[in-house]
Protein backbone atom coordinates (compact mmCIF):
# COMPACT_ATOMS: atom_id res chain seq x y z
CA UNK A 1 0.00 0.00 0.00
CA UNK A 2 2.75 2.23 0.58
CA UNK A 3 4.20 1.61 -2.27
CA UNK A 4 1.43 1.98 -4.13
CA UNK A 5 1.18 5.36 -2.90
CA UNK A 6 4.49 6.41 -3.96
CA UNK A 7 3.56 5.01 -7.75
CA UNK A 8 0.68 7.77 -6.92
CA UNK A 9 3.03 10.80 -5.70
CA UNK A 10 4.74 9.58 -9.32
CA UNK A 11 2.03 9.75 -11.65
CA UNK A 12 0.48 12.83 -9.97
CA UNK A 13 3.79 14.78 -10.37
CA UNK A 14 4.15 13.45 -14.02
CA UNK A 15 0.60 14.73 -14.83
CA UNK A 16 0.85 17.86 -13.52
CA UNK A 17 4.00 18.52 -15.64
CA UNK A 18 1.12 19.42 -18.20
CA UNK A 19 -1.21 21.45 -16.09
CA UNK A 20 -2.74 22.53 -18.73
CA UNK A 21 -3.07 19.38 -20.71
CA UNK A 22 -4.41 18.01 -17.77
CA UNK A 23 -7.46 20.52 -16.51
CA UNK A 24 -8.58 20.75 -20.41
CA UNK A 25 -8.70 16.81 -20.56
CA UNK A 26 -10.31 17.03 -17.30
CA UNK A 27 -12.92 19.28 -18.64
CA UNK A 28 -13.58 17.42 -21.76
CA UNK A 29 -13.84 14.29 -19.87
CA UNK A 30 -16.76 15.91 -17.64
CA UNK A 31 -18.23 17.51 -21.13
CA UNK A 32 -18.00 14.35 -23.14
CA UNK A 33 -20.13 12.25 -20.10
CA UNK A 34 -22.15 15.51 -19.33
CA UNK A 35 -24.06 14.97 -22.72
CA UNK A 36 -24.68 11.47 -21.93
CA UNK A 37 -26.83 13.39 -18.64
CA UNK A 38 -28.12 15.44 -21.30
CA UNK A 39 -29.19 13.23 -23.40
CA UNK A 40 -31.39 11.59 -20.65
CA UNK A 41 -32.99 15.02 -19.67
CA UNK A 42 -34.07 15.52 -23.26
CA UNK A 43 -35.79 12.27 -22.97
CA UNK A 44 -37.50 12.64 -20.50
CA UNK A 45 -38.64 15.85 -21.05
CA UNK A 46 -40.71 13.88 -23.83
CA UNK A 47 -41.30 10.46 -22.55
CA UNK A 48 -41.97 10.76 -18.41
CA UNK A 49 -40.78 7.22 -17.48
CA UNK A 50 -38.93 4.55 -19.38
CA UNK A 51 -40.41 1.28 -18.59
CA UNK A 52 -41.77 2.32 -15.43
CA UNK A 53 -38.20 4.43 -13.65
CA UNK A 54 -38.76 7.80 -13.52
CA UNK A 55 -35.65 10.19 -14.06
CA UNK A 56 -34.57 10.54 -11.08
CA UNK A 57 -34.44 6.68 -10.83
CA UNK A 58 -32.59 6.91 -14.24
CA UNK A 59 -30.29 9.05 -12.92
CA UNK A 60 -29.64 7.46 -9.63
CA UNK A 61 -28.86 4.43 -11.68
CA UNK A 62 -26.12 6.26 -13.99
CA UNK A 63 -24.41 8.00 -11.54
CA UNK A 64 -23.90 5.03 -9.83
CA UNK A 65 -22.47 3.19 -12.83
CA UNK A 66 -20.25 6.37 -14.09
CA UNK A 67 -18.76 6.40 -10.92
CA UNK A 68 -17.82 2.97 -10.49
CA UNK A 69 -16.79 3.43 -14.41
CA UNK A 70 -14.84 6.12 -13.81
CA UNK A 71 -13.31 4.66 -10.90
CA UNK A 72 -12.07 2.10 -13.04
CA UNK A 73 -10.92 3.74 -15.76
CA UNK A 74 -8.77 5.67 -13.32
CA UNK A 75 -7.25 2.72 -11.28
CA UNK A 76 -7.18 -0.08 -13.88
CA UNK A 77 -6.27 2.10 -17.18
CA UNK A 78 -3.25 0.05 -17.02
CA UNK A 79 -4.74 -3.07 -18.76
CA UNK A 80 -6.36 -0.64 -21.08
CA UNK A 81 -2.70 -0.01 -22.34
CA UNK A 82 -1.13 -3.66 -21.69
CA UNK A 83 -1.00 -4.80 -25.25
CA UNK A 84 1.40 -1.61 -25.98
CA UNK A 85 3.60 -2.64 -22.66
CA UNK A 86 3.95 -6.14 -24.27
CA UNK A 87 4.92 -4.62 -27.29
CA UNK A 88 7.54 -1.96 -25.59
CA UNK A 89 8.94 -4.83 -23.39
CA UNK A 90 7.73 -2.77 -20.21
CA UNK A 91 6.48 -6.02 -19.01
CA UNK A 92 9.38 -7.48 -19.32
CA UNK A 93 10.55 -4.95 -16.80
CA UNK A 94 7.99 -5.71 -14.36
CA UNK A 95 8.97 -9.60 -14.66
CA UNK A 96 12.41 -8.31 -13.43
CA UNK A 97 10.73 -6.51 -10.53
CA UNK A 98 10.32 -8.67 -7.03
CA UNK A 99 6.65 -7.48 -7.14
CA UNK A 100 3.40 -8.60 -7.98
CA UNK A 101 2.48 -8.36 -11.99
CA UNK A 102 -1.01 -7.21 -11.51
CA UNK A 103 -0.12 -4.78 -9.00
CA UNK A 104 2.53 -3.45 -10.80
CA UNK A 105 0.73 -3.32 -14.16
CA UNK A 106 -2.37 -1.36 -11.88
CA UNK A 107 0.94 0.96 -10.27
CA UNK A 108 1.92 1.45 -13.97
CA UNK A 109 -0.81 3.97 -14.96
CA UNK A 110 -2.98 6.15 -12.87
CA UNK A 111 -5.76 8.14 -15.46
CA UNK A 112 -6.02 11.02 -13.44
CA UNK A 113 -8.15 12.77 -16.20
CA UNK A 114 -10.81 10.78 -15.38
CA UNK A 115 -11.40 13.19 -12.09
CA UNK A 116 -13.90 14.94 -14.79
CA UNK A 117 -15.97 11.74 -15.06
CA UNK A 118 -15.99 10.90 -11.81
CA UNK A 119 -17.52 14.62 -10.73
CA UNK A 120 -20.14 13.98 -13.14
CA UNK A 121 -21.10 10.69 -11.40
CA UNK A 122 -20.79 11.91 -8.26
CA UNK A 123 -23.13 15.30 -9.11
CA UNK A 124 -25.84 13.00 -10.81
CA UNK A 125 -25.90 10.31 -7.81
CA UNK A 126 -26.19 13.42 -5.25
CA UNK A 127 -28.72 14.87 -7.26
CA UNK A 128 -30.79 11.97 -7.55
CA UNK A 129 -30.29 11.02 -3.73
CA UNK A 130 -31.95 14.24 -3.01
CA UNK A 131 -34.72 14.04 -5.30
CA UNK A 132 -35.38 10.59 -5.18
CA UNK A 133 -38.88 9.94 -3.36
CA UNK A 134 -36.73 7.02 -0.92
CA UNK A 135 -37.13 6.94 2.98
CA UNK A 136 -33.34 6.58 3.37
CA UNK A 137 -33.19 4.10 5.76
CA UNK A 138 -29.25 2.88 6.55
CA UNK A 139 -29.63 -0.41 4.48
CA UNK A 140 -30.67 1.39 1.61
CA UNK A 141 -27.62 3.73 1.85
CA UNK A 142 -24.92 1.00 2.62
CA UNK A 143 -26.74 -0.67 -1.03
CA UNK A 144 -25.96 2.28 -2.66
CA UNK A 145 -22.32 2.26 -1.35
CA UNK A 146 -22.29 -1.56 -1.97
CA UNK A 147 -23.33 -0.50 -5.67
CA UNK A 148 -20.46 1.78 -6.27
CA UNK A 149 -18.24 -0.34 -5.25
CA UNK A 150 -18.89 -3.49 -7.06
CA UNK A 151 -19.19 -1.63 -10.37
CA UNK A 152 -15.70 -0.27 -9.74
CA UNK A 153 -14.45 -3.91 -8.72
CA UNK A 154 -16.86 -5.65 -11.82
CA UNK A 155 -15.32 -3.06 -14.54
CA UNK A 156 -11.72 -3.56 -13.46
CA UNK A 157 -11.79 -6.69 -13.52
CA UNK A 158 -13.21 -6.35 -17.00
CA UNK A 159 -9.85 -4.44 -18.09
CA UNK A 160 -8.29 -7.27 -16.62
CA UNK A 161 -9.84 -9.70 -18.92
CA UNK A 162 -9.43 -7.16 -21.81
CA UNK A 163 -5.47 -7.12 -20.73
CA UNK A 164 -5.01 -10.46 -20.78
CA UNK A 165 -6.43 -10.76 -24.22
CA UNK A 166 -3.24 -9.11 -25.15
CA UNK A 167 -1.22 -12.20 -24.27
CA UNK A 168 -3.52 -14.17 -26.95
CA UNK A 169 -3.57 -11.65 -29.85
CA UNK A 170 -0.67 -9.59 -29.11
CA UNK A 171 -3.14 -7.00 -30.18
CA UNK A 172 -5.78 -5.79 -27.51
CA UNK A 173 -9.26 -6.94 -28.93
CA UNK A 174 -11.65 -3.97 -30.05
CA UNK A 175 -14.87 -6.22 -29.10
CA UNK A 176 -14.10 -6.44 -25.78
CA UNK A 177 -14.90 -2.68 -25.78
CA UNK A 178 -18.42 -4.73 -25.57
CA UNK A 179 -18.18 -5.25 -22.80
CA UNK A 180 -16.55 -2.27 -20.59
CA UNK A 181 -17.90 0.57 -22.80
CA UNK A 182 -20.73 -0.79 -23.42
CA UNK A 183 -22.24 -1.43 -20.73
CA UNK A 184 -21.44 1.62 -19.22
CA UNK A 185 -23.43 2.89 -22.14
CA UNK A 186 -26.22 0.77 -21.61
CA UNK A 187 -25.63 0.79 -17.78
CA UNK A 188 -27.68 4.05 -17.69
CA UNK A 189 -30.75 2.38 -17.65
CA UNK A 190 -31.90 -0.60 -15.37
CA UNK A 191 -31.49 -3.22 -17.25
CA UNK A 192 -34.99 -4.43 -17.05
CA UNK A 193 -36.11 -2.12 -19.94
CA UNK A 194 -33.99 -3.87 -22.69
CA UNK A 195 -35.98 -7.22 -21.78
CA UNK A 196 -35.49 -10.55 -20.54
CA UNK A 197 -32.52 -11.96 -22.15
CA UNK A 198 -30.39 -9.07 -21.90
CA UNK A 199 -31.27 -9.16 -18.30
CA UNK A 200 -30.61 -12.99 -17.97
CA UNK A 201 -26.73 -12.23 -19.54
CA UNK A 202 -26.53 -9.43 -17.28
CA UNK A 203 -27.16 -11.88 -14.09
CA UNK A 204 -25.60 -14.83 -15.22
CA UNK A 205 -22.55 -14.21 -17.90
CA UNK A 206 -21.43 -10.53 -16.86
CA UNK A 207 -22.75 -9.53 -13.32
CA UNK A 208 -23.70 -6.33 -14.50
CA UNK A 209 -26.94 -6.31 -13.23
CA UNK A 210 -25.92 -7.74 -9.88
CA UNK A 211 -24.35 -4.31 -9.08
CA UNK A 212 -27.25 -2.19 -11.18
CA UNK A 213 -30.96 -3.76 -11.74
CA UNK A 214 -31.50 -5.92 -8.81
CA UNK A 215 -30.22 -3.78 -5.77
CA UNK A 216 -31.74 -0.95 -7.34
CA UNK A 217 -35.30 -2.45 -6.98
CA UNK A 218 -34.50 -2.92 -3.52
CA UNK A 219 -32.95 0.79 -2.70
CA UNK A 220 -36.17 2.29 -5.21
CA UNK A 221 -38.97 -0.04 -2.72
CA UNK A 222 -39.48 -1.92 -6.00
CA UNK A 223 -38.53 -5.52 -4.44
CA UNK A 224 -38.46 -6.57 -0.88
CA UNK A 225 -35.73 -8.84 -1.13
CA UNK A 226 -33.69 -7.24 1.34
CA UNK A 227 -30.14 -9.88 0.26
CA UNK A 228 -30.60 -7.92 -3.20
CA UNK A 229 -27.67 -5.52 -1.27
CA UNK A 230 -25.65 -8.14 -1.09
CA UNK A 231 -25.56 -8.91 -4.57
CA UNK A 232 -22.61 -6.68 -5.75
CA UNK A 233 -20.18 -8.34 -3.22
CA UNK A 234 -21.16 -11.54 -5.15
CA UNK A 235 -20.40 -10.13 -8.46
CA UNK A 236 -16.70 -9.12 -7.40
CA UNK A 237 -16.42 -12.68 -7.58
CA UNK A 238 -16.08 -12.11 -11.34
CA UNK A 239 -12.82 -11.18 -10.51
CA UNK A 240 -11.80 -14.99 -10.70
CA UNK A 241 -12.11 -16.30 -13.88
CA UNK A 242 -11.05 -13.10 -15.15
CA UNK A 243 -8.00 -13.74 -12.83
CA UNK A 244 -7.10 -17.11 -14.23
CA UNK A 245 -7.53 -16.27 -17.51
CA UNK A 246 -4.57 -13.76 -16.81
CA UNK A 247 -2.15 -16.44 -15.22
CA UNK A 248 -3.25 -18.49 -18.42
CA UNK A 249 -1.75 -15.62 -20.00
CA UNK A 250 1.41 -14.70 -17.90
CA UNK A 251 2.36 -18.47 -17.72
CA UNK A 252 1.77 -18.32 -21.65
CA UNK A 253 3.33 -15.11 -22.04
CA UNK A 254 6.80 -16.65 -19.91
CA UNK A 255 6.97 -19.63 -22.01
CA UNK A 256 6.81 -17.88 -25.85
CA UNK A 257 7.99 -14.74 -24.56
CA UNK A 258 6.24 -12.87 -26.91
CA UNK B 1 27.60 -18.57 -9.42
CA UNK B 2 25.26 -19.56 -12.79
CA UNK B 3 24.52 -22.84 -14.00
CA UNK B 4 23.20 -23.38 -17.18
CA UNK B 5 22.75 -27.36 -18.20
CA UNK B 6 21.69 -28.07 -21.98
CA UNK B 7 18.82 -25.47 -21.61
CA UNK B 8 16.42 -25.55 -24.79
CA UNK B 9 13.93 -23.36 -26.06
CA UNK B 10 12.14 -23.63 -29.72
CA UNK B 11 9.48 -20.84 -30.78
CA UNK B 12 7.32 -21.29 -32.84
CA UNK B 13 7.06 -18.57 -35.49
CA UNK B 14 3.90 -17.90 -38.19
CA UNK B 15 4.85 -17.59 -41.54
CA UNK B 16 3.60 -16.37 -44.63
CA UNK B 17 4.61 -15.37 -48.19
CA UNK B 18 4.23 -12.11 -49.24
CA UNK B 19 1.42 -10.30 -50.48
CA UNK B 20 -2.46 -9.43 -50.06
CA UNK B 21 -4.07 -13.04 -51.22
CA UNK B 22 -1.38 -14.91 -48.68
CA UNK B 23 -2.54 -12.49 -46.44
CA UNK B 24 -5.89 -13.57 -46.19
CA UNK B 25 -5.02 -17.17 -46.52
CA UNK B 26 -3.02 -16.46 -43.15
CA UNK B 27 -6.30 -15.26 -41.24
CA UNK B 28 -7.05 -18.96 -42.09
CA UNK B 29 -4.80 -21.10 -41.91
CA UNK B 30 -1.43 -20.61 -40.65
CA UNK B 31 1.98 -22.32 -41.22
CA UNK B 32 3.94 -22.52 -38.75
CA UNK B 33 8.08 -22.79 -38.24
CA UNK B 34 9.67 -24.01 -35.66
CA UNK B 35 13.12 -21.91 -34.65
CA UNK B 36 15.15 -23.46 -32.54
CA UNK B 37 16.42 -20.29 -30.71
CA UNK B 38 18.34 -22.76 -28.05
CA UNK B 39 19.72 -25.99 -28.96
CA UNK B 40 21.03 -27.00 -25.85
CA UNK B 41 23.67 -24.69 -24.46
CA UNK B 42 25.37 -25.62 -21.62
CA UNK B 43 27.93 -23.13 -19.56
CA UNK B 44 28.75 -22.09 -15.77
CA UNK B 45 30.15 -18.88 -15.03
CA UNK B 46 32.16 -18.12 -11.36
CA UNK B 47 30.81 -15.19 -8.62
CA UNK B 48 32.92 -12.28 -9.60
CA UNK B 49 33.73 -13.05 -13.23
CA UNK B 50 32.80 -10.76 -16.47
CA UNK B 51 31.92 -12.38 -19.32
CA UNK B 52 30.84 -11.22 -22.73
CA UNK B 53 28.32 -13.01 -24.47
CA UNK B 54 28.00 -12.28 -28.09
CA UNK B 55 26.61 -13.40 -31.32
CA UNK B 56 24.98 -12.04 -34.43
CA UNK B 57 21.58 -10.81 -34.17
CA UNK B 58 18.98 -13.93 -33.56
CA UNK B 59 21.71 -15.88 -32.17
CA UNK B 60 19.81 -16.19 -29.05
CA UNK B 61 21.84 -13.80 -26.90
CA UNK B 62 18.52 -12.53 -25.86
CA UNK B 63 16.10 -15.76 -24.97
CA UNK B 64 19.38 -16.58 -22.85
CA UNK B 65 19.01 -13.52 -20.86
CA UNK B 66 14.92 -13.74 -21.02
CA UNK B 67 15.57 -16.99 -19.19
CA UNK B 68 18.36 -15.87 -17.06
CA UNK B 69 16.45 -13.16 -15.92
CA UNK B 70 12.85 -15.27 -15.15
CA UNK B 71 11.34 -13.47 -17.73
CA UNK B 72 11.19 -16.95 -20.16
CA UNK B 73 10.48 -20.22 -19.45
CA UNK B 74 12.72 -22.67 -21.42
CA UNK B 75 11.33 -26.08 -22.74
CA UNK B 76 14.14 -28.40 -21.03
CA UNK B 77 17.26 -28.38 -19.17
CA UNK B 78 18.45 -27.02 -15.97
CA UNK B 79 19.58 -23.14 -14.93
CA UNK B 80 20.35 -22.54 -11.49
CA UNK B 81 21.36 -18.76 -10.69
CA UNK B 82 22.64 -18.64 -6.84
CA UNK B 83 21.01 -21.73 -5.78
CA UNK B 84 17.67 -20.85 -7.80
CA UNK B 85 15.79 -21.70 -10.94
CA UNK B 86 14.66 -18.23 -12.53
CA UNK B 87 11.62 -18.88 -13.71
CA UNK B 88 10.46 -20.88 -10.72
CA UNK B 89 11.28 -18.26 -7.82
CA UNK B 90 10.45 -15.73 -9.59
CA UNK B 91 10.51 -13.21 -6.87
CA UNK B 92 13.69 -14.05 -4.81
CA UNK B 93 15.55 -14.26 -8.08
CA UNK B 94 14.82 -10.74 -9.49
CA UNK B 95 15.93 -8.98 -6.19
CA UNK B 96 19.68 -10.79 -6.59
CA UNK B 97 19.88 -9.59 -10.08
CA UNK B 98 20.63 -6.12 -11.66
CA UNK B 99 19.36 -5.71 -15.91
CA UNK B 100 20.15 -3.23 -17.87
CA UNK B 101 18.52 -2.86 -21.45
CA UNK B 102 19.94 -0.54 -23.29
CA UNK B 103 17.02 0.23 -25.65
CA UNK B 104 14.70 0.65 -22.79
CA UNK B 105 14.11 2.65 -20.29
CA UNK B 106 13.38 2.25 -16.72
CA UNK B 107 13.45 5.48 -15.39
CA UNK B 108 10.13 7.71 -15.24
CA UNK B 109 9.99 9.80 -17.91
CA UNK B 110 8.81 13.20 -16.31
CA UNK B 111 9.77 13.29 -12.78
CA UNK B 112 12.86 14.12 -11.52
CA UNK B 113 15.46 10.85 -11.45
CA UNK B 114 15.56 10.87 -7.89
CA UNK B 115 12.44 10.19 -8.06
CA UNK B 116 12.99 6.68 -9.92
CA UNK B 117 15.55 6.18 -7.27
CA UNK B 118 12.93 6.33 -4.69
CA UNK B 119 10.35 4.43 -6.09
CA UNK B 120 13.18 1.57 -6.78
CA UNK B 121 14.23 1.68 -2.91
CA UNK B 122 10.45 0.72 -2.18
CA UNK B 123 9.77 -2.13 -5.32
CA UNK B 124 13.23 -3.79 -3.63
CA UNK B 125 12.09 -2.88 -0.35
CA UNK B 126 16.03 -1.46 0.16
CA UNK B 127 16.61 -0.41 3.85
CA UNK B 128 16.96 3.04 4.46
CA UNK B 129 20.90 2.42 5.38
CA UNK B 130 21.71 0.62 2.83
CA UNK B 131 20.06 2.63 -0.18
CA UNK B 132 21.83 6.05 1.29
CA UNK B 133 24.95 4.10 1.36
CA UNK B 134 24.53 2.97 -2.24
CA UNK B 135 22.72 5.88 -3.87
CA UNK B 136 25.86 8.11 -2.63
CA UNK B 137 28.18 5.74 -4.19
CA UNK B 138 26.59 5.55 -7.54
CA UNK B 139 26.22 9.31 -7.25
CA UNK B 140 29.95 9.73 -6.59
CA UNK B 141 31.27 7.33 -9.26
CA UNK B 142 28.72 7.86 -12.32
CA UNK B 143 28.60 11.87 -11.37
CA UNK B 144 24.96 12.04 -11.08
CA UNK B 145 24.89 14.49 -8.42
CA UNK B 146 23.76 17.16 -11.32
CA UNK B 147 21.50 15.36 -12.90
CA UNK B 148 19.73 13.22 -10.71
CA UNK B 149 17.28 15.94 -10.06
CA UNK B 150 16.54 16.71 -13.32
CA UNK B 151 13.54 14.70 -15.16
CA UNK B 152 14.55 11.76 -17.29
CA UNK B 153 13.08 12.90 -20.62
CA UNK B 154 15.55 15.94 -20.49
CA UNK B 155 18.61 13.58 -20.53
CA UNK B 156 20.78 13.35 -23.37
CA UNK B 157 21.46 9.27 -23.80
CA UNK B 158 25.18 9.63 -22.41
CA UNK B 159 23.47 10.98 -19.11
CA UNK B 160 20.33 8.78 -19.18
CA UNK B 161 22.43 5.39 -19.45
CA UNK B 162 24.35 6.43 -16.12
CA UNK B 163 21.02 6.74 -14.42
CA UNK B 164 19.90 3.19 -15.68
CA UNK B 165 22.78 1.37 -14.73
CA UNK B 166 22.63 3.34 -11.17
CA UNK B 167 18.90 2.49 -10.95
CA UNK B 168 19.60 -1.46 -11.73
CA UNK B 169 22.66 -1.47 -8.93
CA UNK B 170 20.95 0.12 -6.00
CA UNK B 171 19.55 -2.71 -4.86
CA UNK B 172 23.07 -4.75 -4.37
CA UNK B 173 22.49 -7.20 -6.97
CA UNK B 174 24.83 -9.89 -7.44
CA UNK B 175 24.39 -10.45 -11.02
CA UNK B 176 24.29 -7.74 -13.45
CA UNK B 177 22.84 -8.21 -16.95
CA UNK B 178 23.67 -5.39 -19.52
CA UNK B 179 21.46 -5.77 -22.89
CA UNK B 180 23.87 -3.26 -25.06
CA UNK B 181 24.81 -0.82 -22.61
CA UNK B 182 26.64 1.42 -24.52
CA UNK B 183 24.50 1.60 -28.13
CA UNK B 184 24.13 4.44 -28.93
CA UNK B 185 26.67 6.09 -26.95
CA UNK B 186 29.67 8.92 -27.26
CA UNK B 187 32.93 8.02 -26.60
CA UNK B 188 33.45 10.16 -24.01
CA UNK B 189 30.12 8.06 -22.58
CA UNK B 190 30.68 4.82 -23.83
CA UNK B 191 34.30 5.20 -21.87
CA UNK B 192 32.67 6.59 -18.41
CA UNK B 193 30.14 3.09 -18.70
CA UNK B 194 32.61 0.36 -19.07
CA UNK B 195 35.33 2.35 -16.44
CA UNK B 196 32.53 2.14 -14.19
CA UNK B 197 31.28 -1.49 -14.93
CA UNK B 198 35.07 -2.85 -14.14
CA UNK B 199 35.03 -1.01 -11.06
CA UNK B 200 31.78 -2.46 -9.79
CA UNK B 201 33.66 -6.01 -10.48
CA UNK B 202 36.20 -5.13 -8.53
CA UNK B 203 35.14 -3.48 -5.67
CA UNK B 204 32.18 -5.19 -5.42
CA UNK B 205 32.65 -8.85 -6.90
CA UNK B 206 29.35 -8.61 -8.92
CA UNK B 207 29.17 -10.84 -11.66
CA UNK B 208 28.44 -9.01 -15.02
CA UNK B 209 27.03 -10.69 -18.05
CA UNK B 210 27.41 -8.51 -21.34
CA UNK B 211 25.70 -8.28 -24.63
CA UNK B 212 26.96 -6.87 -27.17
CA UNK B 213 27.58 -5.95 -30.72
CA UNK B 214 30.57 -3.15 -29.67
CA UNK B 215 33.65 -5.30 -29.47
CA UNK B 216 35.47 -2.40 -28.08
CA UNK B 217 33.02 -3.27 -25.21
CA UNK B 218 34.21 -7.01 -25.04
CA UNK B 219 37.62 -5.85 -25.26
CA UNK B 220 37.72 -3.28 -22.29
CA UNK B 221 35.85 -5.46 -20.16
CA UNK B 222 35.18 -9.10 -20.63
CA UNK B 223 38.20 -11.83 -19.78
CA UNK B 224 36.04 -14.83 -21.20
CA UNK B 225 33.94 -14.81 -24.38
CA UNK B 226 31.11 -16.88 -25.03
CA UNK B 227 29.83 -16.97 -28.26
CA UNK B 228 26.62 -18.15 -29.39
CA UNK B 229 25.37 -18.84 -33.04
CA UNK B 230 21.99 -20.53 -34.47
CA UNK B 231 21.13 -21.34 -31.04
CA UNK B 232 24.20 -23.49 -29.88
CA UNK B 233 27.97 -22.20 -28.06
CA UNK B 234 30.29 -22.38 -30.38
CA UNK B 235 33.15 -20.86 -28.15
CA UNK B 236 33.98 -20.24 -24.60
CA UNK B 237 37.02 -18.97 -23.46
CA UNK B 238 39.52 -15.65 -23.41
CA UNK B 239 39.81 -13.11 -25.63
CA UNK B 240 43.40 -14.11 -26.34
CA UNK B 241 42.27 -17.89 -27.50
CA UNK B 242 40.57 -16.33 -30.23
CA UNK B 243 42.74 -14.48 -31.53
CA UNK B 244 46.03 -14.86 -33.31
CA UNK B 245 47.53 -11.73 -32.89
CA UNK B 246 47.63 -7.98 -34.04
CA UNK B 247 44.60 -7.76 -36.04
CA UNK B 248 41.72 -5.58 -35.04
CA UNK B 249 38.99 -7.00 -32.43
CA UNK B 250 36.35 -6.50 -34.91
CA UNK B 251 37.90 -8.85 -37.47
CA UNK B 252 38.84 -11.12 -35.23
CA UNK B 253 35.35 -11.47 -34.71
CA UNK B 254 33.90 -11.01 -37.84
CA UNK B 255 36.25 -14.09 -38.91
CA UNK B 256 34.51 -15.99 -36.56
CA UNK B 257 31.54 -15.54 -37.31
CA UNK B 258 32.09 -16.83 -40.74
CA UNK B 259 34.34 -19.42 -39.49
CA UNK B 260 31.03 -21.03 -37.88
CA UNK B 261 29.28 -19.95 -40.74
CA UNK B 262 26.52 -18.08 -38.13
Amino acid sequence: MKLYLKYFAIHLKSTMQYKASFFMTVTGSFLTSFTVFLGIFFMFQRFHSVAGFSYEEVLLCYGIMLMGFSVAQMFASGFKVFDSMIANGEFDRILCRPRNEIFQVLAFRIDFVRIGMLLQGIVMLWYALVKCPVDWTFPRALTVALMVIGSSVLFSALFLLDGSVAFFTLQGLEFMNVFTYGANEHGKYPLSIYGKGMLTFCTFVIPYALVQYYPLTYVLGRSDRAWYMLLPIIACLFVVPCWIVWRIGVHRYKSTGS
Amino acid sequence: MIEVKDLKKTFKVARREAGFGEAVKALFHREYELIHALDGISFSIGDGEMVGYIGPNGAGKSSTIKILSGILTPDSGLCTVGGRTPWKERRAHVKEIGVVFGQRSQLWWDVPVIDSFELLKEIYTIPAGTYKKNLSELTEILDLSKIVKTPARQLSLGQRMRCEIAASLLHDPKVLFLDEPTIGLDAVSKLAVRDFIKRRNKDHGTTVILTTHDMQDIEALASRIILIGKGRILLDGTLDDIRRGGEHIDETVAELYKKFDV
